[in-house]
Protein backbone atom coordinates (compact mmCIF):
# COMPACT_ATOMS: atom_id res chain seq x y z
CA UNK A 1 0.00 0.00 0.00
CA UNK A 2 1.52 3.30 -1.00
CA UNK A 3 1.85 6.29 1.27
CA UNK A 4 -0.63 8.42 -0.68
CA UNK A 5 -3.30 5.74 -0.33
CA UNK A 6 -2.63 5.68 3.42
CA UNK A 7 -2.93 9.47 3.53
CA UNK A 8 -6.21 9.36 1.60
CA UNK A 9 -7.61 6.75 3.94
CA UNK A 10 -6.50 8.78 6.91
CA UNK A 11 -8.17 11.85 5.48
CA UNK A 12 -11.35 9.86 4.87
CA UNK A 13 -11.26 8.66 8.46
CA UNK A 14 -11.02 12.24 9.67
CA UNK A 15 -7.35 12.14 10.74
CA UNK A 16 -5.74 15.37 9.66
CA UNK A 17 -2.10 16.08 8.95
CA UNK A 18 -1.49 17.17 12.53
CA UNK A 19 -2.73 13.90 13.93
CA UNK A 20 -0.56 11.94 11.51
CA UNK A 21 2.44 14.09 12.42
CA UNK A 22 1.85 13.47 16.12
CA UNK A 23 1.44 9.74 15.50
CA UNK A 24 4.65 9.65 13.50
CA UNK A 25 6.54 11.43 16.21
CA UNK A 26 5.22 8.88 18.68
CA UNK A 27 6.48 6.07 16.45
CA UNK A 28 9.82 7.83 16.08
CA UNK A 29 10.21 8.12 19.85
CA UNK A 30 9.90 4.37 20.47
CA UNK A 31 13.38 3.45 19.26
CA UNK A 32 15.31 6.17 21.10
CA UNK A 33 13.23 5.46 24.21
CA UNK A 34 14.27 1.83 24.25
CA UNK A 35 17.81 2.81 23.32
CA UNK A 36 18.26 5.34 26.11
CA UNK A 37 16.66 3.01 28.64
CA UNK A 38 19.02 0.19 27.73
CA UNK A 39 22.01 2.52 27.62
CA UNK A 40 21.41 4.11 31.00
CA UNK A 41 20.51 0.77 32.56
CA UNK A 42 23.77 -0.79 31.43
CA UNK A 43 25.71 2.29 32.54
CA UNK A 44 24.18 2.17 36.02
CA UNK A 45 25.08 -1.50 36.20
CA UNK A 46 28.64 -0.72 35.17
CA UNK A 47 28.88 2.08 37.75
CA UNK A 48 27.52 -0.18 40.48
CA UNK A 49 30.00 -2.90 39.64
CA UNK A 50 32.95 -0.60 39.37
CA UNK A 51 32.38 2.68 41.24
CA UNK A 52 35.94 3.84 40.58
CA UNK A 53 35.18 3.94 36.83
CA UNK A 54 31.99 5.96 37.38
CA UNK A 55 33.36 9.20 35.93
CA UNK A 56 34.45 7.63 32.68
CA UNK A 57 31.24 5.64 32.35
CA UNK A 58 29.17 8.76 32.96
CA UNK A 59 30.91 10.76 30.23
CA UNK A 60 30.52 7.93 27.75
CA UNK A 61 26.91 7.48 28.81
CA UNK A 62 26.08 11.12 28.09
CA UNK A 63 27.83 10.82 24.76
CA UNK A 64 25.75 7.76 23.89
CA UNK A 65 22.57 9.44 25.07
CA UNK A 66 23.36 12.43 22.88
CA UNK A 67 23.72 10.22 19.81
CA UNK A 68 20.59 8.17 20.51
CA UNK A 69 18.54 11.19 21.45
CA UNK A 70 19.31 12.88 18.14
CA UNK A 71 16.88 10.53 16.39
CA UNK A 72 14.01 11.44 18.70
CA UNK A 73 14.82 15.12 18.32
CA UNK A 74 14.93 14.92 14.54
CA UNK A 75 11.52 13.25 14.82
CA UNK A 76 10.37 16.20 16.92
CA UNK A 77 11.53 18.68 14.28
CA UNK A 78 9.91 16.63 11.52
CA UNK A 79 6.70 16.76 13.56
CA UNK A 80 6.68 20.55 13.25
CA UNK A 81 7.66 20.45 9.58
CA UNK A 82 4.92 17.96 8.74
CA UNK A 83 1.98 19.46 10.53
CA UNK B 1 -6.18 23.19 19.98
CA UNK B 2 -5.09 21.16 23.00
CA UNK B 3 -7.71 19.98 25.51
CA UNK B 4 -10.15 22.37 23.88
CA UNK B 5 -7.88 25.33 24.58
CA UNK B 6 -6.67 27.85 22.06
CA UNK B 7 -2.96 27.06 21.89
CA UNK B 8 -0.86 29.86 20.39
CA UNK B 9 0.72 28.98 17.02
CA UNK B 10 4.41 28.20 17.06
CA UNK B 11 5.35 31.52 15.51
CA UNK B 12 3.81 33.34 18.48
CA UNK B 13 5.84 31.29 20.91
CA UNK B 14 9.31 31.85 19.45
CA UNK B 15 9.02 35.04 17.33
CA UNK B 16 9.37 38.28 19.22
CA UNK B 17 8.66 41.78 17.91
CA UNK B 18 11.63 44.11 17.64
CA UNK B 19 11.65 47.04 19.99
CA UNK B 20 14.53 48.87 18.32
CA UNK B 21 15.10 48.90 14.57
CA UNK B 22 13.41 46.48 12.24
CA UNK B 23 13.85 43.19 10.45
CA UNK B 24 17.44 42.00 10.10
CA UNK B 25 19.15 44.55 12.34
CA UNK B 26 16.33 44.94 14.83
CA UNK B 27 16.82 44.21 18.48
CA UNK B 28 14.26 41.87 20.01
CA UNK B 29 14.18 39.68 23.08
CA UNK B 30 16.36 36.96 21.55
CA UNK B 31 19.06 39.45 20.59
CA UNK B 32 18.88 40.81 24.12
CA UNK B 33 19.43 37.31 25.48
CA UNK B 34 22.48 36.90 23.20
CA UNK B 35 23.78 40.18 24.62
CA UNK B 36 23.26 39.08 28.22
CA UNK B 37 24.86 35.70 27.56
CA UNK B 38 27.95 37.29 25.99
CA UNK B 39 28.14 39.79 28.84
CA UNK B 40 27.91 37.11 31.55
CA UNK B 41 30.45 34.90 29.81
CA UNK B 42 32.90 37.81 29.63
CA UNK B 43 32.18 38.71 33.23
CA UNK B 44 33.09 35.23 34.40
CA UNK B 45 36.27 35.31 32.33
CA UNK B 46 37.24 38.76 33.67
CA UNK B 47 36.09 38.54 37.29
CA UNK B 48 37.31 34.98 37.63
CA UNK B 49 40.82 35.96 36.62
CA UNK B 50 41.92 37.19 40.04
CA UNK B 51 44.42 34.42 40.83
CA UNK B 52 43.87 34.47 44.58
CA UNK B 53 45.15 31.47 46.47
CA UNK B 54 41.85 31.10 48.32
CA UNK B 55 39.19 31.81 45.71
CA UNK B 56 36.19 33.94 46.56
CA UNK B 57 33.06 34.98 44.68
CA UNK B 58 33.30 34.90 40.93
CA UNK B 59 36.67 33.16 41.04
CA UNK B 60 34.94 30.19 42.68
CA UNK B 61 32.49 29.86 39.79
CA UNK B 62 35.22 30.34 37.23
CA UNK B 63 37.50 27.72 38.78
CA UNK B 64 34.62 25.29 39.13
CA UNK B 65 33.79 25.71 35.44
CA UNK B 66 37.39 25.36 34.34
CA UNK B 67 37.82 22.23 36.41
CA UNK B 68 34.56 20.76 35.15
CA UNK B 69 35.34 21.42 31.51
CA UNK B 70 39.00 20.46 31.69
CA UNK B 71 38.66 17.26 33.73
CA UNK B 72 35.19 16.20 32.58
CA UNK B 73 35.37 17.07 28.90
CA UNK B 74 38.84 17.89 27.56
CA UNK B 75 40.77 15.14 29.35
CA UNK B 76 38.17 12.49 28.58
CA UNK B 77 37.64 13.31 24.92
CA UNK B 78 40.82 14.86 23.53
CA UNK B 79 43.50 14.04 26.06
CA UNK B 80 46.39 16.11 27.41
CA UNK B 81 47.25 17.59 24.00
CA UNK B 82 43.76 19.15 23.94
CA UNK B 83 44.55 21.61 26.75
CA UNK B 84 44.73 24.48 24.26
CA UNK B 85 41.07 23.92 23.38
CA UNK B 86 39.95 24.39 26.99
CA UNK B 87 39.23 28.15 26.69
CA UNK B 88 37.18 27.55 23.56
CA UNK B 89 35.13 24.79 25.16
CA UNK B 90 34.63 26.85 28.33
CA UNK B 91 33.29 29.71 26.23
CA UNK B 92 30.98 27.28 24.42
CA UNK B 93 29.74 25.86 27.70
CA UNK B 94 29.16 29.17 29.44
CA UNK B 95 27.62 30.92 26.45
CA UNK B 96 25.22 28.09 25.68
CA UNK B 97 24.37 27.70 29.36
CA UNK B 98 23.52 31.39 29.71
CA UNK B 99 21.50 31.34 26.48
CA UNK B 100 19.60 28.29 27.78
CA UNK B 101 19.03 29.46 31.31
CA UNK B 102 16.96 32.44 30.14
CA UNK B 103 14.32 29.83 29.38
CA UNK B 104 13.33 29.78 33.06
CA UNK B 105 14.25 33.27 34.20
CA UNK B 106 10.97 35.07 34.86
CA UNK B 107 9.88 37.90 32.57
CA UNK B 108 12.37 36.89 29.84
CA UNK B 109 11.54 33.16 29.62
CA UNK B 110 12.91 32.66 26.13
CA UNK B 111 15.87 30.40 25.42
CA UNK B 112 17.93 32.02 22.67
CA UNK B 113 18.87 28.52 21.53
CA UNK B 114 15.24 27.75 20.66
CA UNK B 115 15.82 29.72 17.46
CA UNK B 116 17.87 27.57 15.10
CA UNK B 117 20.17 30.46 14.11
CA UNK B 118 22.32 30.30 17.24
CA UNK B 119 22.79 26.49 17.47
CA UNK B 120 23.52 26.42 13.75
CA UNK B 121 26.10 29.17 14.04
CA UNK B 122 27.76 27.47 17.00
CA UNK B 123 27.75 24.07 15.31
CA UNK B 124 29.26 25.52 12.11
CA UNK B 125 31.82 27.38 14.22
CA UNK B 126 32.77 24.10 15.90
CA UNK B 127 32.76 22.42 12.44
CA UNK B 128 35.32 24.89 11.13
CA UNK B 129 37.41 24.51 14.31
CA UNK B 130 37.57 20.72 14.33
CA UNK B 131 38.10 20.26 10.63
CA UNK B 132 40.68 23.04 10.73
CA UNK B 133 42.46 21.31 13.59
CA UNK B 134 42.40 18.04 11.63
CA UNK B 135 43.82 19.68 8.50
CA UNK B 136 46.59 21.23 10.56
CA UNK B 137 47.38 17.95 12.29
CA UNK B 138 47.35 15.57 9.33
CA UNK B 139 47.72 17.80 6.27
CA UNK B 140 44.97 18.07 3.60
CA UNK B 141 45.37 14.65 1.95
CA UNK B 142 46.17 12.93 5.21
CA UNK B 143 43.11 14.37 6.90
CA UNK B 144 40.71 13.32 4.14
CA UNK B 145 42.20 9.83 4.40
CA UNK B 146 41.97 9.91 8.20
CA UNK B 147 38.31 10.90 7.96
CA UNK B 148 37.05 8.66 5.21
CA UNK B 149 39.07 5.47 5.23
CA UNK B 150 38.44 2.95 7.95
CA UNK B 151 41.61 0.89 8.39
CA UNK B 152 41.54 -2.88 8.18
CA UNK B 153 38.58 -3.24 5.84
CA UNK B 154 38.64 -5.49 2.75
CA UNK B 155 39.25 -3.46 -0.40
CA UNK B 156 35.78 -3.86 -1.92
CA UNK B 157 34.03 -2.62 1.20
CA UNK B 158 35.67 0.79 0.87
CA UNK B 159 33.29 1.59 -2.00
CA UNK B 160 30.46 1.26 0.50
CA UNK B 161 32.08 2.74 3.58
CA UNK B 162 33.73 5.87 2.14
CA UNK B 163 30.44 7.51 1.00
CA UNK B 164 28.80 6.63 4.32
CA UNK B 165 31.72 8.09 6.27
CA UNK B 166 31.69 11.20 4.08
CA UNK B 167 27.98 11.84 4.62
CA UNK B 168 28.14 11.18 8.33
CA UNK B 169 31.33 13.17 9.00
CA UNK B 170 30.77 16.20 6.80
CA UNK B 171 26.98 16.52 6.47
CA UNK B 172 25.08 14.73 9.21
CA UNK B 173 27.48 15.56 12.04
CA UNK B 174 27.00 19.36 12.05
CA UNK B 175 23.29 18.90 11.38
CA UNK B 176 22.74 16.61 14.36
CA UNK B 177 25.00 18.82 16.48
CA UNK B 178 22.67 21.72 15.68
CA UNK B 179 19.37 19.93 16.00
CA UNK B 180 20.26 18.31 19.33
CA UNK B 181 20.60 21.66 21.07
CA UNK B 182 17.86 23.43 19.14
CA UNK B 183 15.14 20.79 19.46
CA UNK B 184 15.78 20.14 23.14
CA UNK B 185 15.35 23.76 24.05
CA UNK B 186 12.42 24.31 21.69
CA UNK B 187 10.69 21.27 23.17
CA UNK B 188 11.30 22.54 26.69
CA UNK B 189 10.00 25.98 25.81
CA UNK B 190 6.85 24.55 24.24
CA UNK B 191 6.33 22.32 27.27
CA UNK B 192 6.46 25.34 29.57
CA UNK B 193 4.17 27.30 27.25
CA UNK B 194 1.68 24.43 27.21
CA UNK B 195 1.48 24.28 30.98
CA UNK B 196 1.42 28.07 31.16
CA UNK B 197 -1.55 28.19 28.78
CA UNK B 198 -3.31 25.47 30.77
CA UNK B 199 -2.76 27.31 34.04
CA UNK B 200 -3.87 30.62 32.59
CA UNK B 201 -7.05 29.24 31.09
CA UNK B 202 -8.07 27.57 34.35
CA UNK B 203 -7.53 30.77 36.29
CA UNK B 204 -10.62 32.09 38.12
CA UNK B 205 -13.40 30.87 40.35
CA UNK B 206 -15.48 28.06 39.01
CA UNK B 207 -15.35 24.34 38.55
CA UNK B 208 -11.79 24.79 37.31
CA UNK B 209 -10.67 25.63 40.83
CA UNK B 210 -10.36 21.96 41.77
CA UNK B 211 -7.91 21.03 39.04
CA UNK B 212 -6.30 24.45 38.73
CA UNK B 213 -3.29 23.64 40.93
CA UNK B 214 -2.30 20.66 38.79
CA UNK B 215 -0.99 22.51 35.71
CA UNK B 216 0.48 25.16 38.01
CA UNK B 217 2.41 22.41 39.79
CA UNK B 218 3.35 21.15 36.33
CA UNK B 219 4.87 24.54 35.51
CA UNK B 220 6.95 24.42 38.71
CA UNK B 221 8.08 20.84 38.13
CA UNK B 222 8.97 21.41 34.48
CA UNK B 223 10.81 24.62 35.33
CA UNK B 224 13.05 22.56 37.62
CA UNK B 225 13.38 19.97 34.85
CA UNK B 226 14.33 22.65 32.32
CA UNK B 227 17.05 23.89 34.66
CA UNK B 228 18.54 20.40 34.42
CA UNK B 229 18.06 20.29 30.66
CA UNK B 230 19.74 23.63 30.08
CA UNK B 231 22.85 22.57 32.00
CA UNK B 232 22.84 19.13 30.39
CA UNK B 233 22.48 20.42 26.84
CA UNK B 234 25.28 22.93 27.30
CA UNK B 235 27.40 20.04 28.61
CA UNK B 236 26.41 17.73 25.76
CA UNK B 237 27.13 20.32 23.08
CA UNK B 238 30.54 21.03 24.57
CA UNK B 239 31.25 17.33 25.05
CA UNK B 240 30.44 16.61 21.41
CA UNK B 241 32.58 19.52 20.24
CA UNK B 242 35.39 17.97 22.27
CA UNK B 243 34.75 14.52 20.83
CA UNK B 244 34.80 15.86 17.27
CA UNK B 245 38.03 17.75 17.89
CA UNK B 246 39.50 14.64 19.48
CA UNK B 247 38.47 12.46 16.54
CA UNK B 248 39.94 14.96 14.08
CA UNK B 249 43.37 15.21 15.69
CA UNK B 250 43.77 11.63 16.94
CA UNK B 251 46.53 9.45 15.56
CA UNK B 252 45.26 6.03 16.58
CA UNK B 253 44.19 4.76 13.19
Amino acid sequence: MSLSVLAQEAAAAGIDNKGLAALTYGLGAIGPGIGIGYLVGQSVQAMARQPEAAGMVRTTMFLGIAFVEALALIGFVVFFLAQ
Amino acid sequence: MIFGLEFPPLSHVVNWPEFIGDDTWGINKVVLVYGFAVLFTFLIFILGNKKQLVPTGAQNIAELTVEFVEDGIVMDTIGPQGRKYTPLLISFFLFIFFCNIFEIIPVIQMPATARIALPMFLALFAYVIYHGAGFKEHGPIGYIKHCLIVPGLPFALHFLVVPIEFVSKFLVQPFSHTVRLFANLLAGHILLVTFGVLSASLWGFGPGLIIMPLPALGVVAFTAFELLVSVLQAYVFTLLAGVYIGAAISHEH
